[in-house]
């Protein structure tokens, strides 16, 4: 069972057995959108990338993006760098992996980016959607559908963070602008 | 233009001849039914095209799960009684490295073209769990005319649910036959594939997928696997998400009742630590002990040897972990004792000593936290090396492992030997053992630093440890000792009479001598190489490594031999000429920053031990001790002794 998140809605990663969620990843997937017109075949190769960057008190202490594939922990993967999209037709096309259990233990917060780092804007992808997936079961968690995202360039997408009781996640599913999380600090810092 | 269905919608389809086209990402079987006006399976044999039985009039399906297949279908070749066309997937189950339920793996994505691939309609089949089996599309005779409709049914039962679904008789003993023609058309075509270095897709038994069906069969055998399309094979869905080369620190599925493993020391696993969810568990006995040589390779020397470099990874982002908890903790606490002192209200009186024990307090808990985890990952990492280290063989071995009382001359190289033990201080009786991969891609130095007399008997036992890991002859050893101050160290070496090649003249002459020797050889070497002519070496040539020992460098070096030395260290490697040099960078001073690269390309290494070694992942600063002969071991001279009996004599 899929929820189909809006925006600021939350959702606890506990179970129905009881149980809490112990590995979550982020799967985004996308289709550059044809050209109209002359040389219509000619896709434009869109390049999205996703990001995690992990807070501890609302301060970043580590991002895993694709050029730090892995946190210095080892508690978040990132699964490559995927240029095109497509690859999966309809799959993951990149993929951030989170073993909340070993996540260190004064980092409460990771939030989930996507930006376009070819500077398409997400009016010019197609089949885009970001999903969060129980790594433990392959069960879809949430899932959010980025087509016809409007003239952004990034999007924060979601965070999971710690609580008393286990992890839970919220959709944030704030547009912003920029290339690379960097980018995306100040537009984060709100959703914290 | 393909029109993108959602579930439920239909089509119509503007020919008879038409090509489904179905992408999974993983290897899927594919299967046809075909069905009267009624939807029945009916007549005289059952209306079904699957890999056991290809054919039926108007479709082919594949013989085998692919990943990608075409089904060619021609409309007007069914019988008229047919009105519905359905397409059917299903994960091929109980295979080595196949996914467990399509909820692990890209959703399947079919379409329908015409012959000339010109699409017509597709549809992505999305919110998929535990299901095993799919009728993925229907294709259907509507007055006259066929259209398609996007079905995307799961069934968690697996093959036998489905079919039964569609009315197949037998629908059980049919769905082994399926996956039985399926298994059997894998065993003679393609090999299953190996499992990459990166891929960890690991069995981990708490990662077992909740499938609804609760067959608990033994993943791996295809013979268990037919009939139950959902047997649940361990852990092979989805991206693993845990060390690519190994299994997870802390145990999976702390379970109360469990018998416990009182192998581990001091192991207490926290709450809800383990991945795992109630997963039907095949092994009762809770978490799983450390075992040698359990990482992925090809022999049990390639597994030892990534589980060392798994071990050594994991130690490193496990203190990194730590560190950094620490380090925010200390921060946090800095910046509220700031914030307090900013304020003139707040400096001092019985509230400022109030909130400094809080924040104290805050700082502490936190370190605690940290500590505690990392206490739990470091009885895991230690419980590890107790069972890695006994089952490591020679070359991997410590000098004081007793495997070298044992030991034999080989057959072939190992993939790699030990330099000596690295430790963090947050660990300081965790030894990794540093390997280093042959054939030596750089250079070795040996700091004389702190103490020349050892540093020449580290040289000496990492030059036996070399060649004692070579077949005989396989291996060359040039001792250069112009000044004659590690004669004494060499001299085990030198005892069996047949280790090192003769020492050549003392002083100038024979390093000259040497030197000029073995660039030659590299020259040449490459010259053949370049040429593509490996095979026109002069008669005679010996295709030995060679390790060059140099002692006190650069005493008796000329500007003409440090250059060759340069040469060899930068392309030697590639040459099979090997550098290992026993220096004190400041005896070599007067060259200046010539020789800078010469020591930036070699690794350096302690006799005594010191923290300059860092870890490829997070930059450690690890604690270098070399592996030493225990002293009054006769350890040493045992394997010279076996080697030198081995091997014939030079010159003879």
């Amino acid at each position: 069972m899929t929820v189909n998140m809006t925006k600021g809605q939350k959702i606890s990663l506990s179970k129905a057995d009881g149980g809490s969620l112990t590995a979550v990843r982020m799967g985004l997937g996308w289709q550059a959108a044809p050209r109209r017109g002359l040389f219509g075949s000619r896709t434009r190769e869109i390049d999205l990338d996703a990001s995690a960057v992990l807070f501890a008190d609302k301060q970043p202490v580590d991002v895993v993006f694709f050029r730090h594939l892995t946190s210095d922990d080892g508690s978040v993967r990132h699964t490559g760098d995927n240029l095109v999209g497509g690859a999966g037709q309809g799959g993951d096309d990149e993929s951030i992996l989170v073993d909340l259990a070993r996540v260190p233990v004064h980092v409460d917060q990771i939030v989930f980016t996507v930006n376009s780092f070819t500077g398409q804007t997400f009016a010019e992808v197609q089949n885009a959607f970001c999903r969060l997936v129980d790594e433990t079961n392959g069960q879809e968690l949430a899932r959010y559908t980025l087509t016809g995202g409007g003239a952004y360039t990034a999007q924060i997408m979601a965070k999971v963070q710690r609580g008393a009781g286990g992890w839970s996640m919220t959709a944030i599913g704030t547009p912003a602008n920029g290339r690379t999380f960097q980018d995306l600090i100040p537009a984060i810092l709100p959703a914290l | 233009m393909t029109a993108e269905l959602v579930r439920g919608q239909n089509h119509p389809l503007p020919g008879n001849r038409l090509e489904i086209r179905v992408s999974a990402g993983t290897p899927v079987v594919a299967a046809v039914t075909l069905g009267d006006e009624q939807g029945r399976v009916s007549g005289d044999r059952a209306w079904l095209a699957h890999p056991g039985e290809p054919q039926l009039p108007g479709v082919e399906v594949p013989r085998q799960a692919a990943a990608e297949h075409r089904l060619a279908v021609d409309l007007g070749a069914m019988p008229d009684e047919v009105h519905r066309v359905h397409v059917l997937l299903a994960l091929p189950g109980g295979r080595p490295g196949a996914a467990a339920v399509f909820g692990a793996v890209p959703a399947p994505h079919v379409e329908v073209t015409t012959p000339e691939g010109a699409g017509i309609a597709g549809f992505t089949i999305t919110g998929l769990g535990p299901e095993t089996a799919l009728l993925a599309a229907e294709l259907y005779r509507r007055q006259g005319a066929w259209k398609i409709r996007a079905v995307g049914q799961g069934y968690a039962g697996g093959l036998p649910a489905l079919l039964a679904d569609q009315g197949v008789p037998e629908p059980a003993d049919t769905a082994g036959r399926i996956h039985h023609a399926a298994d059997r058309e894998l065993a003679r075509s393609v090999t299953p594939p190996p499992e990459t270095p990166a891929g960890g897709r690991r069995a981990a038994t708490g990662a077992a997928p909740s499938s609804a069906s609760t067959t608990a069969g033994t993943p791996g055998t295809p013979g268990a696997a037919q009939g139950t399309a959902a047997t649940a094979s361990s852990g092979t869905g989805g991206i693993d998400y845990r060390h690519p080369r190994r299994r997870p620190t802390q145990p999976p599925a702390p379970q109360p009742a469990a018998g416990g493993t009182p192998t581990i020391p001091g192991q207490a696993p926290a709450p809800g630590a383990g991945p795992a969810q109630g997963a039907p568990q095949p092994n009762p006995s809770g978490p799983p002990a450390p075992v040698a040589g359990d990482a992925a390779g090809w022999s049990m020397e390639e597994r030892l040897h990534n589980q060392i470099w798994g071990m050594f990874e994991d130690l490193a982002r496990t203190v990194a972990a730590y560190r950094s908890a620490e380090d925010f903790a200390q921060s946090r606490y800095d910046q509220e004792l700031d914030r307090l002192l900013a304020d003139p209200r707040s400096r001092s009186g019985a509230g400022a000593d109030a909130a400094r024990d809080a924040a104290e307090l805050k700082q502490m808990a936190l370190i605690d936290q940290a500590r505690a985890v990392l206490d739990r990952d470091l009885a895991q990492l230690t419980a590890e090396a107790e069972v890695v280290e006994p089952a490591l063989p020679p070359p991997f071995a410590g000098w004081e492992n007793p495997c070298w009382h044992g030991y034999q001359v080989p057959a072939e190289p190992p993939m790699a030997v030990r330099l000596g033990s690295l430790t963090l201080p947050e660990a300081p009786e965790l030894r990794i053992p540093l390997l280093a991969r042959l054939p030596l891609n750089r250079g070795l130095w040996i700091d004389s630093a702190e103490d020349r007399r050892m540093a020449m008997d580290v040289a000496v036992s990492l030059a036996a440890r070399l060649l004692a890991s070579h077949p005989a002859g396989a291996f060359a050893v040039h001792a250069l000792d112009p000044a004659g101050s590690g004669a004494q160290a060499l001299a085990p070496l030198q005892a069996g009479g047949a280790l090192v090649l003769p020492p050549p003249a003392a002083g100038v002459a024979g390093v000259s001598e040497v030197l000029g020797r073995l660039t030659e050889r590299v020259d040449l070497l490459h010259m053949a190489m370049r040429a593509g002519a490996p095979d026109a070496l002069p008669p005679g040539f010996d295709t030995a490594e060679q390790l060059l020992i140099v002692n006190e460098f650069p005493y008796a070096f000329d500007d003409r031999t440090v250059n060759q030395l340069r040469y060899l260290a930068d392309e030697g490697p590639a040459a099979g000429v090997h550098l290992l040099l026993v220096a004190d960078r400041e005896d070599a001073a007067a060259y200046g920053p010539v020789l800078d690269p010469l020591w930036r390309s070699m690794l350096r290494l302690t006799p005594l031990p010191s923290d300059h070694l860092a870890d490829p992942w997070v930059g450690h600063a690890w604690t270098f001790e070399p592996s030493l002969v225990p002293p009054g071991s006769d350890v040493l001279g045992q394997v010279l002794r076996r080697l030198a009996a081995a091997r014939p004599a030079y010159g003879a």
